[in-house]
């Protein structure tokens, strides 16, 4: 049992939780992930990456977005109640090296997860530049958290509502072309997100990081729900990740596979807003940076 | 009841007509001849009727009736050489235990199995006894018919649900506390055995389970309607009881490493029987298209996390008209019973080879069959079509032969070249077995695994650690309960020693 210690809502459907797990707060590395059910007997399993941890307090941090019946039953859980299951820290940790200037390039929820990347990052003693993206400001998250870290930050939203009115890959692009070009990328997101960065980088030879978040049921290599085809093998995300080469992944046979219960979801997608009372989210814009977290959670 | 299927009542009014002559001479002191016990009719275990059961989980096999048991006993020669002993992994003291049940005394039955396999309920159902205990008897061997060798699984699982039911089970004796702490990591039949046999010496044992639940396969993998998990969880009780500590949600290799267990968390020795788990794909084109499914997932969705019980689970499970299952072992029966569960209209079994090679056991077989999936023998996809979206509508399939024996010594299949055709289907079930999981290796320093992942280890299952021992699929491959139970003692007496002597 983990006892929840503090709960935040960062915009609409956006949260932040702290919760009790001082062995993952000890063991988790930058880039790792967790795997969350809310109820032994009828819960469901889902994986979430881990946005911060504190091994001395033994708390662990993680940002979500209520995209289904379990984030929208977790967004409900308030400080002093507790997380029945959490098990991690789940997936190898990010490399980590010194390696001169690196991107990091995050859009919507996906900035949680890679705010350790470039924490661990900057501490290795690289130069640490990050272009966080959102829909619009008020779905901008970690701003302060990121600034104060990296040596360059550049905010970008669709709608020009703060920052700079632009998607995530346009600056990218731009520093890029610059000479020198970054030794590395990194980009977590949406998978559209992830796969457009890639072939933003791509044309240049610059080295990209993407972080996979896909369907999973146990997270430690049994079901091989989570595969993924990178370079044209079959990776698991789960042992073999979450992190891969974005050049090699197959980002729209990963699109399709995380759409598997869509039928599903659709279907109880009513019923859960009725029965949790909170209002349906307008529909969101084909390819804009949305969650990262999708995991066959049913809506 | 279907046709021909006999209803539990029916059996239970045979065996009762041919019993009760026969308590009647023993009890005149009359002896029962060979011949006249060879003359018994081998029991048939009742079941639920095809047709009802097919839309339900709940178990398929409903057991035999008291006047079955004793007559099943009855047919027991009792031989001195004792071939079913042999036949049996953790060597069950099988006449021993059936004399008991000709005496009506279930409690002394059970103890005797006791004696060498803690988990008779479980064995009782999902041993492969025709291939074990079964296949060396004489009375099947006389009769010239495997399927007439005593029940011996089915007297088995008798008296230890009896013991369960009835509030019979004994609580095992614990001795005096040692001070030592061993690890068990995985708490699937190896661990559950060695987590018994260390606590049993007095030793504190903590259990890791990496899932919410424990039990490992026998939870995750094996379905309610062949293995119940009220019954698993009456084995994890007794462990409590013993006084063993369970951590779920605890991934050793993640979580802590064998090596922080060791060294700074005070254990004096571990145990990994952690199982395989790492499914094999086809690696044919189209494997990741939506609607293929491992059969460790898709019995896991429906299984531990319940994704047959829709209104209450909150895990989806994939909706089938047409499922085709490949493989045609234990796990591709039970994925394809279980998707006929899940409302498919039509479930095919997709095997390399022919019925007699099949490494599924007899009984599931049949019930498989009466339950209406259909075989279709010398058949393997070559390649797993989609439609626009990305969704499985069908599959390349291309006929074989039986060719010489392989490694195996069963006859290989041939492919036969040109005989691709399409077939149409909207899941795929991929039951090809499991390679080993690479996650301890990768974080354990010093523990030498084989090419193909699987733990090295010894004689007394201690691998290239000291205090480190292993057993069960991560060092068999995929195997069945009973054998890993066999590694699990083994593993658990080298442990008692080793902690004796230091």
């Amino acid at each position: 049992m983990h006892l929840i210690v503090s709960k935040k809502q960062l915009s609409a459907d956006v949260y932040e939780m702290t919760f009790e797990a001082p062995l993952i707060a000890q063991a988790r590395r930058a880039g790792q992930f967790l795997i969350l059910q809310i109820d032994t007997d009828w819960g469901e399993r889902i994986p979430l990456t881990i946005a911060d941890g504190d091994p001395v307090k033994g708390t662990i941090t993680i940002v979500f977005q209520t995209v289904g019946a379990t984030t929208h039953r977790l967004a409900t859980k308030e400080p002093g109640q507790y997380l029945e299951n959490v098990l991690g820290p789940l997936g190898n940790p990010t490399h980590i090296e010194k390696v001169g200037t690196v991107v990091c390039v995050g859009g919507g929820i996906g900035v949680a997860p890679l705010y350790p990347i470039a924490k661990a990052m900057k501490e290795a003693g690289n130069r640490v530049i990050a272009i966080i993206g959102a829909r619009t400001k008020d779905l901008v998250i970690f701003e302060d958290r990121m600034r104060s870290l990296v040596d360059q930050l550049i905010i970008v939203t669709d709608d020009g509502s703060y920052g700079r009115k632009a998607l995530v890959t346009e600056p990218l692009k731009e520093f890029c072309s610059q000479d020198p070009k970054p030794d590395l990328a990194v980009a977590i997101g949406p998978p559209i997100m992830m796969k457009f960065c890639a072939e933003t980088t791509r044309p240049f030879g610059v080295p990209t990081v993407v972080s996979l978040n896909t369907i999973m049921i146990d997270g430690t290599g049994m079901c091989g729900g989570c595969r993924v085809s990178v370079g044209g093998e079959t990776k698991f995300v789960c042992v073999d990740g979450p992190e891969f080469d974005g050049h090699k992944v197959d980002f729209d046979n990963m699109m399709t596979r995380l759409r598997s219960y869509k039928d599903r979801e659709d279907e109880d997608h009513h019923i859960c807003h009725i029965g949790l009372g909170i209002e349906p989210a307008p529909e969101q814009k084909a390819g804009t940076p949305v969650a990262s977290v999708s995991t066959g959670e049913r809506k | 009841m279907s046709e021909g299927i006999k209803t539990k009542e029916q059996l239970d009014a045979e065996a009762r007509v041919l019993l009760e002559p026969l308590l009647r001479r023993k009890a005149a002191g009359e002896k029962i001849t060979t011949k006249e016990r060879l003359a018994i009719p081998v029991q048939e275990m009742p079941t639920q009727d095809p047709h009802e059961r097919a839309c339900t989980v709940s178990e398929v096999a409903l057991g035999y009736s008291e006047a079955q048991v004793r007559l099943e006993a009855e047919r027991c020669l009792n031989c001195k050489n004792e071939p079913c002993v042999n036949g049996c992994p953790v060597r069950v003291p099988i006449p021993r235990f059936i004399s008991q049940i000709q005496k009506g005394d279930y409690k002394a039955a059970v103890d005797v199995i006791k004696e060498t396999n803690l988990l008779p309920s479980v064995c009782g159902r999902v041993c492969p006894q025709e291939k074990q205990c079964q296949l060396e008897c004489t009375v099947g061997k006389s009769l010239k018919d495997i399927g007439k060798a005593v029940a011996i699984g089915r007297l088995e699982r008798f008296v230890a649900d009896w013991e369960r039911e009835n509030g019979q089970v004994t609580p095992p004796q614990v001795k005096p506390k040692t001070g030592k702490k061993v690890a068990v990591i995985g708490s699937g039949p190896a661990g559950i055995t060695v987590a018994a046999d260390l606590a049993r010496e007095g030793h504190e044992v903590h259990l890791f389970e990496a899932f919410h639940k424990t039990g490992g396969v026998m939870v995750y993998g094996i379905p309610e309607f062949r293995l119940p998990k009220a019954i698993v969880q009456a084995e994890i009780d007794q462990l409590t009881k013993m006084g063993v500590k369970i951590q779920t949600n605890f991934l050793v290799g993640r979580t802590r490493t064998i090596e922080d267990l060791l060294k700074k968390d005070g254990f004096d020795a571990a145990f990994v029987g952690v199982g395989a788990g790492l499914p094999k794909f086809l690696g044919c084109p189209g494997e990741n298209l939506v609607g293929v499914f491992s059969a460790n997932e898709y019995l896991t969705r429906a299984n531990l996390m319940k994704a047959y019980d829709s209104k209450h689970a909150a895990t989806p499970i994939y909706k089938s008209k047409i499922v085709a299952v490949i493989g045609g072992g234990n796990v591709a029966m039970d994925a394809a019973r279980m998707a006929l569960r899940l409302g498919a209209e039509q479930v095919h079994v997709i095997y390399r080879r022919t019925r007699d090679e099949m490494p599924a056991r007899a009984e599931e077989v049949a019930h498989a069959e009466e339950e209406g999936i259909q075989f279709n023998f010398l058949r393997n996809p070559t390649k797993i079509l989609g439609n626009d979206k990305g969704r499985v509508v069908g599959m390349e399939v291309q006929k074989f032969q039986l060719g010489e024996p392989d490694a195996s010594g069963r006859r290989s299949p041939v492919p036969i070249a040109g005989s691709e055709y399409q077939f149409d289907c909207d899941t795929v079930i991929v039951a090809l077995g499991n390679e080993s999981n690479p996650l301890l290796g990768k974080t354990t320093e010093g523990l030498v695994v084989d090419k193909k992942g699987r733990i090295v280890v010894g004689a007394d299952q201690k691998t290239s650690l000291d205090s480190v021992y292993a057993g069960g699929d991560i060092v068999l491959g995929a195997a069945t309960v009973i054998l890993a139970m066999g590694e699990g003692r083994r593993a658990a007496a080298a442990i008692n020693q080793l902690l004796a002597k230091s």
